[in-house]
């Protein structure tokens, strides 16, 4: 049944569902398939992430010049946070897993469902909730949040703003992905179809295999830590503010014990995706397949010990910065290492660079600056110089928008025909592809600039010579929503108008490509195939595919 | 702007940037530019036919060690350049007590002078330490190269050492509520003979 010939016609998993009710609402938020809670996922994170780009817009806008534009320092304050905490929280953690981890996780190891559908469904609940606190929070006496994304003691302990919304919102959602985790952990360990070893896992799998153990062991960190906080504003119990007999540097500590490795949590299901697609368009199998999936469980791992490089200025002790500096060094080697992995997949390939294929091209650029930007700021001399100023915000925007957001549109890209049974335009799609490219570099390159030239970060106002590297980033912030708009709107317009795309649109040979498009309720009709190795394209050789 | 470097820790800070860069930049083209020629030369049209390679242990060897050699040699030039400002000048140095609150700051000097700009004479180490009234705050001076926070609670230490007379921005780089992007003031360099002078003033 492999290589694209059409399984029986059944019905799809959008025709049949789980809930007594057959369509409607009730049919999609209680039910436990796997796709649909998928699906639900992409509709609440891609509004969200919408939401962060048009409050990121106002941003910008205000930062056109100097001194007041168009909204108060206040506002700004809060729009930041709004910003980054729906960016974090709503959009780049869950992002990848809870879309396409939920929709793919299963069909990819041959099972039926996740290990604990309803469980999974609850996890899509409690991330709803923890987002409507979030939203509620505006609207309440005191306004959202103006903390910054990091809820650093004592501000966040001092202010007036409703932080408690904010951080109720954040361990909620924290909950939600701690469900996640386990139900993906389990899944990989108990509901793998037969003759499918730890070692025919395609990469993807293992990356979220990898994730889902950090979100089960570092999510619970910061539960506790948020919870802290509360009860400190709450009771005036003394544990990170030192008027009360605490320490705010604990609070640090804490936060980043668990936002380090929440960095890994974004960043490594997209290498699982950007392997995938690379191996399916060129053609071959990963050039060290091993080697790529141990790096991903090294990263995870590693990822744990790095913390305290957020606090080389917070007064750390010299053994403690020398130590931390290191061990930053040391966990850059397994991404560095992925990325030669990758680009030593496409040798001798035979490569069909299609839009999701592009998408990854940019992905290896612009989160390749990313990461060796990441170096500077891992190296102590030049980080006590950057740390809190531009040049950070354009690094982590370069690793987690330019990085794991770039992978969010190519999984999107690769995946959506396979989803909604529909092909999108090809042409507007590279377009789109293209024009990222140079918004981003517009947007973003020129922070790089400013941060060496000392301006500071969370600047509502600045000095004058800063201003032309701001206007600069703001032509590009607006090139971004234009992008934006254009590959969301082609990409709802192949809902509506698309032509109906065939199983296997691409020529992959991962088991999702043996079902139909979409894939009917209990993924197969007929049990698939299991290669002999993971990415064994041998057998579809001489196969018509979609593939022009 | 900023790039002149008014001190030799910003000249030392700004050679650890160059040596980092300078390799990044290497890295990024090698990368960018062999991606680019794979995806020209082994395009579908061109190779119909794709070549399975697994692996190759020593390529895989040679790119974990040369990067980690390469990242350890950064590591150590990072390391090297923040030694240096983190050990104490001992006796002949000006101490300077910084407090910083929302959103200003206040130099108290040992004989009990105050300013909201921060005087020093130049060739001379100055110990600042840090205290703040209310939230963290972080004293950054773009110039120098250098930040420290602020820590409520605690009393963290920036040492400088001013070369070049001349005023200098000196920033609050940690974030501390609604006017933490106003809360800028100056350093201000003078000679010797002037300081004493300002410093005798009541
Ligand atoms: C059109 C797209 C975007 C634009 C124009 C933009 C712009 C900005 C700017 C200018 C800041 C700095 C504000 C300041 O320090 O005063 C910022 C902060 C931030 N951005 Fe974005 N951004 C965009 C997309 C994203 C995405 C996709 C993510 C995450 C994946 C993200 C995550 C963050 C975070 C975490 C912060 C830090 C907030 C804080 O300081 O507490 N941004 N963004
Ligand atoms: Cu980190
Ligand atoms: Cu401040």
């Amino acid at each position: 049944m492999a290589n694209g010939t059409a399984v029986i016609a059944g019905k799809s998993f959008y025709e049949e569902g789980t809930t007594k009710s057959k369509s409607g609402i009730a049919s999609w938020i209680f039910s436990t398939d796997h796709k649909r809670i998928g699906l639900l996922y992409l509709i609440s994170i891609v509004s969200f992430f919408i939401i962060g780009v048009i409050i990121a817009e106002l941003i910008r806008l205000e930062l056109i010049a100097p001194g007041e534009t168009i909204v108060d320092a206040e506002t700004y304050n809060r729009l930041f946070t709004l910003h980054g905490v729906i960016m974090i929280f709503l959009f780049i953690i869950p992002g990848i897993p809870a879309v396409f981890g939920n929709f793919f996780l299963p069909i990819q190891i041959g099972a039926k469902d996740v290990a604990f559908p309803r469980l999974n469904l609850l996890s899509w609940w409690l991330y709803m909730t923890g987002a409507v606190l979030a939203i509620t929070s505006l609207f309440l006496p005191g306004g959202p949040a103006d903390t910054g994304w990091t809820f650093y003691v004592p501000y966040s302990v001092r202010t007036g703003s409703n932080v408690i919304f904010a951080l109720l919102a954040a361990f909620i959602l924290g909950f939600s992905s701690i469900l996640t985790g386990l139900n993906f952990v389990t899944t990989v360990h108990r509901l793998r179809i037969k003759g499918m070893s730890f070692f025919k896992m395609p990469l993807n799998i293992w990356a979220l295999y990898a994730t889902a153990w950090i979100q089960v062991i570092a999510t619970p960190i910061i539960g506790i830590t948020l919870l802290l906080i509360i009860i400190e504003r709450t009771f005036g119990v003394g544990i990170f503010d030192p008027t009360l007999g605490g320490d705010p540097v604990l609070y640090q500590h804490l936060f980043w014990i668990y936002s380090h490795p929440a960095v890994y949590v974004m960043i490594l299901p997209a290498m699982g995706v950007v392997s995938e697609i690379i191996a399916t368009f060129s053609r071959r199998t990963v050039f060290g397949y091993k080697m790529v999936a141990f790096s991903s469980l090294t990263i995870a791992f590693v990822g744990y010990l790095v913390w305290a490089h957020h606090m080389f200025t917070a007064g750390l002790s010299e053994t403690a910065a020398v130590v931390f500096s290191l061990l930053t060094f040391i966990v850059a080697i397994p991404s560095a290492i992925k990325v030669f992995n990758w680009v030593a997949t496409m040798y001798k390939g035979s490569i069909d660079p299609r839009t999701p294929f592009k998408w990854v091209m940019v992905f290896i650029f612009l989160f390749s600056i990313g990461g060796l930007t990441g170096l500077v700021l891992g190296s102590l001399a030049t980080d006590v110089h950057l740390h809190d100023t531009y040049f950070v915000v354009a690094h982590f925007h370069f690793v987690m928008f330019g990085g794991a957001g770039t992978i969010f549109f190519a999984a999107m890209h690769y995946w959506f025909p396979k989803m909604f049974g529909k092909m999108y335009n090809e042409k507007i799609a590279d377009i789109g592809v293209y024009m990222f490219l140079i918004s981003f570099l517009t947007l973003y390159f020129p922070m790089f600039l400013l941060g060496y030239n000392g301006q500071p970060r969370r600047y509502f106002d600045y000095l004058p010579q800063f201003q032309t590297l701001h206007v600069i980033s703001t032509i590009g912030a607006w090139m971004m929503l234009i992008t934006i708009t254009l590959v969301v709107w082609n990409l709802i317009h192949a809902l509506r108008k698309g032509e109906k795309a065939p199983d296997n649109p691409w020529g992959g040979v991962t088991l999702e490509w043996q079902t139909s498009s979409p894939p009917p309720l209990e993924n197969f009709e007929e049990m698939p195939n299991v290669p002999n190795e993971p990415y064994d394209f041998s057998h579809l050789t001489g196969i018509k595919d979609g593939s022009k | 702007m900023l790039y002149l470097e008014v001190t030799s820790h910003a000249e030392k800070v700004d050679s650890v940037m160059l040596y980092i860069t300078v390799i990044s930049l290497i890295f990024l083209i090698g990368i960018t530019a062999t991606m680019l020629y794979f995806v020209y030369k082994y395009n579908r049209k061109r190779n119909p036919e794709a070549k399975n390679i697994h692996g190759n242990f020593w390529l895989e060897f040679v790119w974990i060690v040369i990067p980690t050699i390469l990242v350890l040699t950064m590591f150590y030039y990072g390391y090297v350049g923040y030694k240096d400002i983190k050990a104490d000048p001992g006796e002949d140095a000006l101490t300077v007590r910084a407090v910083a609150q929302m959103w200003k700051w206040e130099f108290v000097y040992e004989n009990g002078k105050k300013s909201d700009t921060l005087y020093v004479p130049s060739g001379k180490p100055v110990r600042l330490l840090l205290v703040s009234l209310d939230v963290n705050h972080s004293l950054y001076i773009p110039a120098y190269r250098v930040k420290q926070d602020v820590v409520l609670g605690t009393t963290n230490k920036l040492i400088i050492y001013p070369e070049k007379t001349g005023d200098y921005d000196i920033a609050c780089a940690e974030y501390c509520g609604l006017k933490h992007s106003m809360m800028y003031t100056k350093l201000r360099v003078v000679d010797e003979n002037n300081f004493n002078d300002w410093y005798a003033k009541k």
